[in-house]
Parts: structure tokens; C-alpha cells; sequence
């Protein structure tokens, strides 16, 4: 029950401020409109068929990457004035909190994918086989609870926000840029293809693709699933451990 | 059974990497007192009741919060008590009465319970028209008092208030204190507060301690510490027990992020 409310608490923050909605749909938007028309011309002469195809799954995996690093982080200030002090004096075990945030916070990135994906029918995606679309949203969960354990993990050390911005530019950038959201790994130099292997959103958005946009996958379905759910599970315990070291 | 002494501190210590926060206190409050822990900036003050309220280990020393301890017996103490932090700690984006509710769940109130004491409260409050309105649309006082009625929703033995009517106008501290001594009398609520309001506790204590440095400097109703110093006021026997100089504390992360809080805040 505990779990459930804490989960549904982060739904309905979601839920209600639409601005904030509409807002964090802004740079996908801009991603998808800017670089996916700029570019279709460059990359289907290269040889790389549709960029659009390309590219939409990367933006819905950067949707899904942002919010969810940003629901974890939100713990630094729910530390000092927020809800979050009042959980820590009740007698309910941190484990259990940070679950239900963790799984809160998940699905409300999952849910920012999904609306980047239908915008995206609109810009020009065409999913091929729409009954893998189920395991497109596997991946997509993946990738958010994987993200939003690491924001868990991290917001539980930091006391600051300025620590905050370093994150951001020195992790969850790099994260994001070398992955093959935006260009594809087949056949880029092999500097970035090794170090996209150890990116575990490689892997989620090599899955998305695949099932979204019915392209060739880099790693393997398989693969990318074992791969992704190990993290995933790494992530929860370390995030959950982190959590329950919480002082405030 | 009642416990006559509600919170029983002996011998206790607090040491950080550096330097000790808290000394060596020891203190009792008894079952029913309003008590006043008061103390200039950095005496020890937030540390004693981050320990008392299971959030600190304390170095060494004695704590029993209604005959438990707050180490090991650590679910037992937080359902005896109920707090209310000098920050807000609602949730903005929910109703009152989801902030209510989310308590009860957090304390395992069953959900009929849950919901004729959330009623009671609420009403009690003078909240009940608003219960649906989010919080960020609630005024200052009416946070507070929101937060009050939520710590008390699990009936705890002892009420802790972390500077509860800072930044608040008389009449709304007023309300407040009426409220709060009413509980006191009727639910027999032990109320342990901190305040920089020294004429808040000398109308509203029924005992005190003052805190400086990490140690106890006096103890006892406020007419035995304005005995003891000579002075007439409060704030006198206070400024005399803890000395004229002004405490100035480095601004750590809380500061900064209430600062910037301020700066976002449309009130």
C-alpha cells in the first residue's frame, strides 16, 4: 500500500502541472523537427534510408533518459523541503520508499516516451510491425527505471543542486550523445563504438529501434534485454542502498 | 499505563568528525508538559531532536521516547511521535486531504479510520471547505496548521515543533498556540518546540531548557530561569544565560537551496 500511494503520488504531480508537460516536449520536438528534416537529405544519400526512422527512437529514448535522471534528482530538494523528510521519520522501511519512488518516477518518464512516440507518427515514423510496439515499451521501462534508480543514487549523496549541473553536463550529456540515439554506431569510428558498448542506453535504444522502426539491430534483441535488465537490476540496489543512507 | 516521563535523556552525546555538538545533556519531560527547548544558533539544538526523532545515532547516552529507544526501537518511537519541521515538508502539488491521506498510509492507518480522522481533523483545522484545494494555493498559516493536524493524525504521545510560527502574523500564531495548547489539555499530548520567540515560550511553556554549546545551561519553568538571572523578561534571562555575542554559522546546503527557494516562491 505504501508502495502504491508513493507511486501514485508521482503520477498525480506528473499529471498536474501541464505546463510542465508541454514544456519537457519541447526539445524532443525540436530534435526530432530540426535535426530529422535537416538531415534526411545527408543521411539518406549516405545510405542510411530514413533518418526520421532513424532518429525518433532516439529522441523518445532522450525523453525517457531526461526525465527520468531529473525525477531522481528531484530527492535533493525533497530532502530539505519536501515530502521526502516527512517519509524518513515514518516508521516505514527507506526500502520501501525508494521503491515506490523509483517506480513512480519510471513510469511517469515512460509515459513523456510515449507521448514522443506519437508525436512522432505525426512527424513521419512508420512502425512496421505495430505488435512489437509491447516490447518497444519493455525497453522503454528499462531504460526509465535504470535512469531513474541512477537519479535516485545520485540526488541520495549530493546535497546541493550546484552538484546537480555537473551531472548533467558530465554524465547524463555524454550518456546521451554516445549511444547512437542520434547517428548510427554501425560504422562510426571505433573510439565511439566502444565506448557506446559500455552505455547501457545503447542497448535500450537499439532495442526501441528494432521493434519501432524495424531496423537491423546492432547488439541483438536478446542481448540488449539481458544486458538492460542487469543494470537495471545493479542500479535498484545500489540506488536502494544509497537511499537508505539518507541523512538529513 | 502511562508513562509519566514521556522523554527521558540522559548522558547524551553527539560527536562529529570535528567537534561535538551535542555534550553531555540530560533532561526529562513529563507526560503532558508543553516544553521549550531553546537555544541560540548552533547550541545543539536541531542535532538533540534529529536524535530524539530517530534521524540521528547519537555518539553515547540515554534516549527513551515513551519508554523506547530510538536506536533500536526505532518504528515503535515513530509511531509515539509526530513532527513538524521548520521547513515545509507537504507535498504542494496535492490536496490537503491527499497530504492527510498520504500520512495516514505512511502510518498504517486502515483507510475507515483513516478517513473520519482526516474529516475530524481537517474540520478541527477549519480546512475542511479548502481539503480539495492543493496546498501551493494555501497561505502561510494555513500550511502550518495543515501540518500540525497531519502529525497528529496517528495520535502520537509527543508533538515536535521545529519553530512552528516563524514567519507567521500574532493573530495566526495565536490560532496556532490556542490550537496547539487545546490538544495539549484534551488529547494529552506532550509538546516539545523550539522557538527564537522567547515571549512565545514564556506565555506557552510549561517548562524549559536552554541550550548552548552543546550543554544544558538551565532548566526549568520560566519564572525559575528569570529568578536566576534577575531579569524580568524572558528574552533577558535568556540573552544573559547564552551571552550577547551573535552566532555566526556558515551557510551550508540547506541555506542556499532555502534561499533560492525564496527567490522562486511567487509569495
Amino acid at each position: 500500500m505504501v508502495i502504491y500511494i508513493l507511486w501514485l503520488r508521482q503520477i498525480k504531480r506528473y499529471l498536474r502541472s501541464k505546463a510542465r508537460i508541454v514544456g519537457s516536449l519541447g526539445q524532443p520536438i525540436l530534435f526530432l523537427v530540426a535535426l530529422g528534416y535537416g538531415f534526411g537529405p545527408v543521411f539518406a544519400k549516405a545510405g542510411g534510408g530514413n533518418y526520421i526512422q532513424f532518429l525518433a527512437p532516439g529522441i523518445i529514448a532522450m525523453g525517457i533518459l531526461f526525465t527520468s535522471v531529473f525525477s531522481g534528482i528531484e530527492i535533493i530538494w525533497d530532502k530539505q523541503f519536501g515530502f521526502l523528510k516527512e517519509t524518513l521519520v515514518a516508521p516505514v522501511s527507506r526500502f520501501e520508499i525508494m521503491i515506490g519512488r523509483t517506480l513512480g518516477g519510471a513510469t511517469v518518464a515512460l509515459m513523456q516516451g510515449v507521448l514522443i512516440f506519437i508525436i512522432s507518427l505525426f512527424i513521419g515514423l512508420h512502425v512496421p510491425a505495430f505488435h512489437l510496439v509491447l516490447l518497444a515499451l519493455l525497453f522503454g521501462l528499462l531504460i526509465a527505471l535504470l535512469f531513474t534508480a541512477l537519479g535516485t543514487a545520485i540526488a541520495s549523496i549530493l546535497d546541493d543542486m550546484q552538484g546537480f549541473q555537473l551531472i548533467i553536463n558530465f554524465l547524463v550529456m555524454p550518456l546521451f550523445f554516445l549511444s547512437g540515439a542520434l547517428f548510427p554506431l554501425n560504422g562510426a569510428p571505433s573510439v565511439l563504438t566502444d565506448i557506446a558498448k559500455f552505455n547501457p542506453l545503447s542497448y535500450g535504444i537499439d532495442g526501441i529501434r528494432t521493434t519501432l522502426s524495424g531496423q537491423v539491430s546492432n547488439f541483438g534483441l536478446s542481448t540488449d534485454l539481458i544486458v538492460l535488465t542487469v543494470i537495471v537490476i545493479i542500479f535498484l540496489a545500489l540506488g536502494s542502498y544509497l537511499f537508505s543512507k539518507i541523512q538529513i | 499505563m502511562e508513562i509519566e516521563q514521556i522523554i527521558e535523556v540522559k548522558n547524551l552525546t553527539k560527536k562529529f568528525k570535528d567537534f561535538t555538538a551535542v555534550n553531555n545533556i540530560t533532561f526529562n519531560v513529563k507526560h503532558g508538559e508543553v516544553f521549550a527547548f531553546l537555544g541560540p544558533n548552533g547550541a545543539g539544538k536541531t542535532t538533540t531532536i534529529k536524535m530524539l526523532t530517530t534521524l540521528l545515532h547519537p555518539t553515547s547516552g540515554y534516549i527513551r521516547i515513551n519508554g523506547k529507544d530510538p536506536v533500536s526501537q526505532q518504528n515503535d518511537v515513530r509511531n509515539s511521535f509526530g513532527i513538524c519541521f521548520q521547513d515545509q515538508s507537504l507535498d504542494d502539488e496535492l490536496t490537503a486531504r491527499e497530504n492527510m491521506d498520504l500520512h495516514g498510509v505512511l502510518y498504517g492507518i486502515p483507510r475507515a479510520t483513516r478517513r473520519t480522522r482526516i474529516e475530524q481533523l481537517l474540520k478541527l483545522l477549519e480546512l475542511w471547505e479548502r481539503r480539495n484545494d492543493q496546498v501551493k494555493k494555501y497561505s502561510g498559516g494555513m500550511k502550518r496548521r495543515l501540518e500540525i493536524g497531519r502529525a497528529l493524525l496517528h495520535h502520537p504521545k509527543v508533538l515536535f515543533l521545529d519553530e512552528p510560527t516563524q514567519g507567521l502574523d500574532p493573530q495566526t500564531r495565536n490560532h496556532i498556540w490556542t490550537y496547539i495548547k487545546d490538544l495539549n489539555k484534551e488529547e494529552g499530548v506532550t509538546v516539545f518546540f523550539t522557538t527564537h520567540y522567547m515571549e512565545e515560550a514564556d506565555r506557552n511553556a510549561t517548562l524549559m531548557a536552554v541550550i548552548d554549546n552543546g550543554k544544558i545551561v538551565a532548566q526549568g519553568t520560566a519564572e525559575e530561569l528569570k529568578a536566576k538571572t534577575g531579569k524580568t523578561l524572558l528574552e533577558d534571562a535568556f540573552i544573559d544565560l547564552t551571552g550577547h555575542g551573535i552566532r555566526d554559522e556558515e551557510a551550508g546546503a540547506a541555506d542556499h537551496m532555502r534561499m533560492r527557494g525564496r527567490l522562486w516562491r511567487r509569495r
